[in-house]
């Protein structure tokens, strides 16, 4: 069953023109269309990675679908339930089940917490348990992600290295034991020889407590190895959407075929094909009519400005935007 | 040969004590070739460039036993002959964030000519032409220049920046994460064009290009260096290095390291952390998370081994390579090392 369904999912930002200008010019205030029409499902219990350049709305859409935004349009189901029409206590137990892991494990724990106080606080947030049961699933879960609860539970951030840190940051999101965990690139301030590592404990953890993955990151070689499914966006919309092999060996649309080509391999022997794409990324502001990727499209063609290429299942469970196909 | 350097130490005094950020370090980079430094952050890679350009606070003790740039003994220049000789005319630096390293309320363009002026007798209008056909080779449109950084992305910002480092036509560049923080299809470009600059180029230029991904080491160098803890663990010919490699240390980072062409490669991390560098520890710096380790490894350090001609290793263990290989592949070697994170 599906866990999470997205549909036609919308959030734009309005930049309100000066005051000067609207008396003078009477402009019209400017859209940023940062999601602008993503649909995708996962089934329970999956990684789906979501790959695209920075300001490609990524994090946007985690955001929108961790209910800390109020959506522009389209609908959220989880588990079946719309999650702009919950009542409170169904908000409650929604803010419970879906976690979000962040990017930055420099900035994003409490410097004046210790890691007991920064994986408590989801417990005590919520009210959930009295001080031994908080206790207990704090150590059981810093036990979980490979930190001794002796040795570190009295830690500052301060006191422990990036890798630790991380570990600490997944403990805090884990502690509620969610059914969905959004990870928006849990590993792009740590360094190589740690990856790995955090990379497995995702991967292990979520088949030992059964949670589903949205694994968010500009890596293509990181997504690679731990999603199973892949989705690559690009200006707000969904370009390409499959298995990740599919989408890695066999790409179908333009603007993946350019990205992935555009990935360095570490192998000296390697001879990378030069990306097929001519541009720069621009920003969702405003676009005009048509595929959002028209601009940098060496297959252009009349139809790609005026009509909006919609997903297409073009092999089985392969799905693509493109009018070529 | 371009710049050799031997035995090279940059250590800094602070209260706790003496870090020792650079710790002995021995390279060479030759005339035209990519010279690649792959290393974790706190390995002391950024010290070691700001000691060649003499960028460390006065505070820094800096020790060598030869430091050389075309034969030229480096050691023996005052601050002011270093600057006027070797600086941006032999010797230029694309810094680490060059996003954040353009002056916001100059125009770009102004910039470039401000360096030109300071380094050579030429005119304003001499300089601004020439900051055009600079531009036009990074693939900057030549009326950008009298833009300012505002106004650029930051793919711009990075190559207006390395416009700036061929100004004076050096023969070595230094790059300090040239492509860190940018997306990947501009990483592309960048990379490219900088192939095709050195290419066109009618003196050879050196690059030393430093940064903590291997895929773009391995895709730019001609040869390769890994540093770890302050130390060079390996240097070799970029190929060599990949398919032989012989320390510890590469040998775990190569399956640390995902990859788009190995879908089904599992990855492998390396346990523990790297050492403090305050401490005084007296054997190899790589033994704490070594799976290979004997108590001999603990004792001295490990002197810089040439296993081939041009391929040197700072391990006492190079006998057994062929062993470790096989054992590097299997993750339960790895575990079975101590320390958890």
């Amino acid at each position: 069953m599906a866990i999470l369904e997205v549909n036609d999912l919308k959030q734009y930002f309005y930049i309100n023109p000066g005051l000067l200008a609207k008396l003078l010019g009477g402009k019209q205030p400017s859209v940023i269309k940062a999601v602008d029409g993503m649909t995708f499902s996962l089934e329970a219990g999956e990684i789906i990675g979501l790959a695209g350049e920075s300001g490609c709305g990524k994090s946007t859409a985690c955001l929108a679908i961790a209910k800390l935004r109020e959506l522009t349009g389209g609908i959220v189901h989880y588990k079946g339930k719309d999650i702009a029409q919950m009542t409170k206590s169904e908000v409650k137990d929604y803010r419970r089940q879906v976690q979000i892991i962040f990017q930055d494990p420099y900035e994003s724990l409490n410097p004046r917490f210790t890691a007991f106080d920064i994986v408590a606080e989801p417990l005590r947030a919520l009210n959930i348990g009295d001080r031994l049961e908080v206790s207990e699933r704090v150590l059981k879960t810093l036990e979980l992600v490979g930190l001794k609860p002796v040795e570190y539970k009295d830690r500052y951030p301060h006191q422990m290295s990036g890798g630790e840190r991380q570990r600490v940051g997944i403990a805090s999101a884990l502690v509620l034991e969610p059914e969905l965990v959004i990870a928006d690139e849990p590993l792009s301030m740590l360094d190589v020889s740690i990856r790995a590592g955090i990379l497995d404990l995702i991967r292990d953890l979520s088949d030992r407590m059964n949670f589903t993955c949205i694994y968010v990151s500009h890596d293509l070689s990181i997504l690679s190895n731990i999603s199973e499914r892949l989705m690559i966006m690009y200006l707000g919309q969904l370009m390409e959407m499959g298995s990740t092999r599919d989408v890695i060996t066999d790409p179908l649309h333009p603007y993946a075929q350019a990205l992935i080509s555009a990935v360095p391999i570490p192998d000296p022997a390697y001879k990378r094909p030069i990306p097929n794409i001519k541009g720069e990324i621009s920003q969702p502001i405003d676009p005009p009519p048509g595929c959002r990727f028209q601009t940098r499209c060496l297959k252009m063609m009349d139809i790609c400005c005026s009509d909006d290429p919609l997903m297409k299942e073009v092999k089985p469970g392969h799905f693509v935007a493109c009018h070529l196909y | 040969m371009l710049l050799r350097i031997k035995n090279l130490r940059t250590h800094y005094r602070i209260s706790d004590g003496i870090v020792k950020a650079v710790d002995g370090v021995s390279l060479y980079i030759k005339e035209d070739e990519v010279f690649g430094l792959a290393g974790e952050s706190g390995c002391g890679k950024s010290t070691l460039i700001r000691t060649i350009m003499r960028l460390i606070p006065q505070t820094a003790i800096v020790s060598a036993d030869e430091m050389s740039f075309r034969g030229q003994d480096l050691l023996s220049f005052s601050d002011k002959e270093y600057r006027d000789q070797i600086l941006w005319g032999e010797i230029s630096l694309v810094p680490q964030s060059a996003m954040n390293s353009l002056n916001p309320v100059y125009r770009v363009g102004n910039q470039i000519v401000e360096a030109l002026q300071a380094h050579t007798d030429i005119t304003k209008s001499e300089a601004m032409d020439r900051t055009e056909r600079l531009f036009k080779g990074v693939g900057l449109q030549p009326q950008l220049t009298r833009n300012y950084p505002h106004e650029f992305s930051g793919g711009m910002r990075q190559r207006a920046m390395i416009a700036m480092s061929l100004a004076l036509d050096p023969s070595l560049i230094i790059m300090d994460e040239p492509t860190t923080g940018l997306d990947v299809l501009v990483q592309e470009r960048i990379l490219r064009e900088l192939k095709e600059i050195r290419k066109k180029k009618k003196t050879p230029t050196s690059i030393f290009l430093i940064t903590h991904d291997i895929s773009v080491i391995a895709e730019m160098s001609d040869r390769i260096g890994i540093m770890y803890a302050g130390r060079i663990m390996e240097q070799a010919d970029a190929l060599e290095l990949f398919n032989e490699p012989y320390h510890p240390y590469t040998l775990g980072l190569k399956n640390a390291f995902p990859s788009i062409r190995a879908l089904d490669r599992e990855l492998i991390s390396i346990p523990g952390s790297p050492p403090n560098l305050l401490e005084d520890i007296p054997g190899c710096l790589f033994a704490f998370r070594c799976p290979f380790v004997i108590p001999e490894c603990r004792e001295a350090r490990p002197p810089d081994l040439e296993v081939k001609p041009d391929h040197f290793v700072a391990c006492i263990r190079t006998d057994h390579v062929e062993a470790f290989r096989k054992l590097a592949g299997d993750k339960k070697t790895w575990q079975s090392s101590k320390s958890t994170t």
